[in-house]
């Protein structure tokens, strides 16, 4: 059961990327991928990150992991007493940091370097966190190894050696070689096959447990995020759109957009009528995302507002607040949610 | 149904045993000389190549002639016992000049293919990595050299610097990291967007040793293929300017000056042996190095069975 004690704390974080055009390759607009984005994060919780393709959400991972830099916000990851904010550590610190949070990959087949084998790719790390002689990094490597239930003998074959689910647990070996705290998981499952995929998460919440780890799960699944997660984020355009406990949001989503996607889940009942909500229209342009609320072009309640409420919907940003006012928070950026 | 068991039934069925007993080990010797070993063309080519290098090396020891010596009353004399690859215009013997030929021929083909790949795959794997200004500076730099007439930057390099062998072979590495730079700064630009890069990236690695040690394994086989090409061109390029009087004196034995006299259509006619000889050399030398450099590749590839 997760606590309540936070573990990282990202405020109002911005990732944009430039946009250049013409013969001087003046910066002529942003795509604006992650847009001030709020999130506290619990020690030992799964959090998932739900939102259609280009919504940001592994934007914002690669942002809280610094593979992208983040042009505005704060990142706070608490340790103990101490306060990191990882936009702005010393050297020293930001080594330190490196070592706490760790990135497990969609790609299984681009993850890992085809050039060595499983224990060339891992013993740098390694190395760099001061596991001396080869030895050790050969114990340690094949420990994990068996932490992901393959055999300690494998750290000398080749990546293409293994299978699409092999190689993914490798993936997972190497981000926890260095012994994070956070694991965020960038669609970690959905390029392997559903019989692979329940393994996989299988695999993902016992280490969780073993370990005690916090981990991001960032995915377009929704069915595997209702599987894993404690909470869920919606995100759309940049944005956090619903945030709440993975049971309430699944019963009762508040935002239109998440009410959207929960009811194009497929399910496996002939009796069951679901009323299926289709969005009309593509994801808007992230460089000129829409005035006021960036969903309301495509919103099935926006068109049984009324002509004031449209107007307030068009002109102003909804904050994401607290809904239901109930015991666990609900958060929802919408001006008249459900 | 049955089948003719091959080759590699035999050897599943040696393995299968020897797990049965348990005594199956790992190979204990290395992976990669294994692999270069089984190429048969990539030894042959290894084993013609360092003939040659030996032969020229200790090329006092294979012919007892001196390839600078005249010799008016042996002009062009067909191949015999005495000259076994006959003699040139002026007398000197054929063999011993492809011999001591090899001596500079493979110093300038080799050295100068090995300096501007030097060169080349570390400044393009580098900068390429790092991208933005540094790569783009680069690029323009590249760009420059390459669209320069060489043979005018042959020309001034060498008023500049004098004409001699060391300086022969720095021209052409600095006119022939281009194209190596070229074809290394393509390869990282699409492998440095792997994931296995990012994730080398968020252990915090330091940027050479996720370029050098980590990536650029993986762009090392169109690499190795270019570095060959451009030991051919190399020879080649220093037999056209030694024939300018750019290169190498003409006196002193090349395998491209020596190849140079088949431009009398007399001698491409009636003497093959003054001609063909240093011309099949370079073949089957720049041949040789090919599939060395191809057997080098198979070898740093790992999805590729030894």
């Amino acid at each position: 059961m997760p606590s309540q004690e936070k573990i990282l704390h990202i405020k109002g974080i911005k990732t944009h990327f430039p946009v250049r055009k013409g013969l001087l390759r003046t910066v002529a607009a942003h795509v604006k991928a992650v847009d001030g984005v709020d999130l506290e994060i619990y020690r030992g919780e799964t959090l998932g990150l739900v939102g259609e393709s280009g919504c940001g959400k592994t934007t914002l991972g690669k942002s809280i992991i610094q593979l992208v830099e983040a042009v505005s916000g704060q990142i706070l990851y608490y340790e103990g007493e101490q306060t990191f904010d990882l936009l702005n550590l010393s050297p020293e610190e930001f080594k330190h940091i490196r070592q706490k949070i760790q990135i497990v990959f969609q790609d299984p087949h681009s993850s890992l370097n085809p050039a060595f084998t499983v224990f060339g790719s891992l013993q740098d790390p390694l190395k760099l966190y001061g596991v001396k002689t080869k030895a050790e990094r050969r114990k340690i490597i094949g420990d994990l190894l068996e932490a992901v239930n393959m055999r300690r003998e494998q750290m000398d074959n080749y990546p293409h050696e293994f299978s699409g689910g092999q190689r993914q647990r490798i993936g997972i070996a190497r981000a926890l070689c260095v012994n994070p705290e956070i694991v965020i998981c960038d669609e970690a499952v959905s390029a392997l096959d559903v019989s692979i995929q329940a393994q996989v998460l299988q695999l993902l919440q016992e280490i969780k447990e073993a370990r005690g780890l916090t981990y991001i799960f960032i995915t377009h699944d929704l069915s595997v995020v209702e599987y894993i997660s404690d909470r869920v984020a919606v995100m759309y355009l940049g944005k956090i759109v619903e945030l709440a406990e993975s049971e309430a949001l699944y019963r009762t989503p508040r935002h239109p957009y998440t009410q959207a996607l929960l009811s194009a889940i497929p399910i496996a009942d002939l009796d069951r009528k679901s009323e299926r909500i289709v969005l009309e229209g593509d994801v808007p342009n992230p460089v000129s995302p829409p005035s006021g609320c960036a969903f309301h072009p495509r919103c099935p309640k926006f068109k049984s507002l009324s002509e004031p409420e449209k107007q307030h919907c068009m002109g102003e940003s909804p904050q994401l607040s607290d809904a239901t006012q109930l015991t666990q928070p609900h958060l929802v950026s919408c001006h008249y949610p459900n | 149904m049955t089948r003719r068991p091959t080759r590699l039934d035999k050897k599943f069925d040696i393995l299968r045993e020897r797990t049965e007993r348990g005594t199956l080990k790992a190979a204990s010797s290395n992976r990669a000389l294994n692999k270069l070993a089984s190429n048969k063309l990539a030894v042959l080519g290894l084993a013609f190549v360092t003939i040659m290098i030996l032969a020229s090396v200790f090329a006092p020891l294979v012919t007892q002639y001196d390839p600078q010596k005249v010799d008016l009353r042996m002009m062009l004399k067909p191949p015999s016992a005495d000259h076994i690859l006959g003699t040139d215009k002026i007398g000197r013997d054929v063999f011993a000049r492809i011999i001591y030929g090899g001596r500079i021929s493979i110093l300038v083909g080799l050295g100068s293919a090995l300096g501007a790949a030097l060169i080349g795959v570390s400044i393009g794997a580098y900068t390429a990595y790092k991208g933005g200004w540094l790569d783009s500076t680069f690029l323009r730099i590249s760009e420059v050299v390459m669209s320069f007439p060489q043979i005018i930057l042959v020309l001034m390099l060498v008023t500049i610097l004098g004409q001699s062998l060391m300086n022969l072979i720095i021209i052409f590495t600095l006119t022939g990291w281009g194209s190596l730079y070229r074809l290394t700064r393509a390869q990282m630009l699409s492998l440095r967007e792997e994931e296995y890069v990012q994730a080398l990236r968020a252990f915090g690695l330091n940027t050479f040793t996720i370029c050098f040690k980590h990536i650029l394994p993986n762009a090392l086989g169109p690499i190795m293929v270019n570095i060959t090409l451009s030991t051919a061109m190399f020879i080649l390029q220093e037999a056209g300017l030694s024939f300018l009087g750019l290169g190498v004196p003409l006196n002193i034995p090349t395998w491209g000056n020596i190849l140079n006299v088949a431009q009398d259509l007399r001698i491409l006619q009636n003497y093959w042996w003054v001609w063909l000889p240093s011309a099949m050399t370079i073949s089957l030398f720049v041949l040789a190095i090919n599939f060395v450099g191809d057997g080098l590749r198979d070898t740093t590839d790992p999805t590729m069975q030894g």
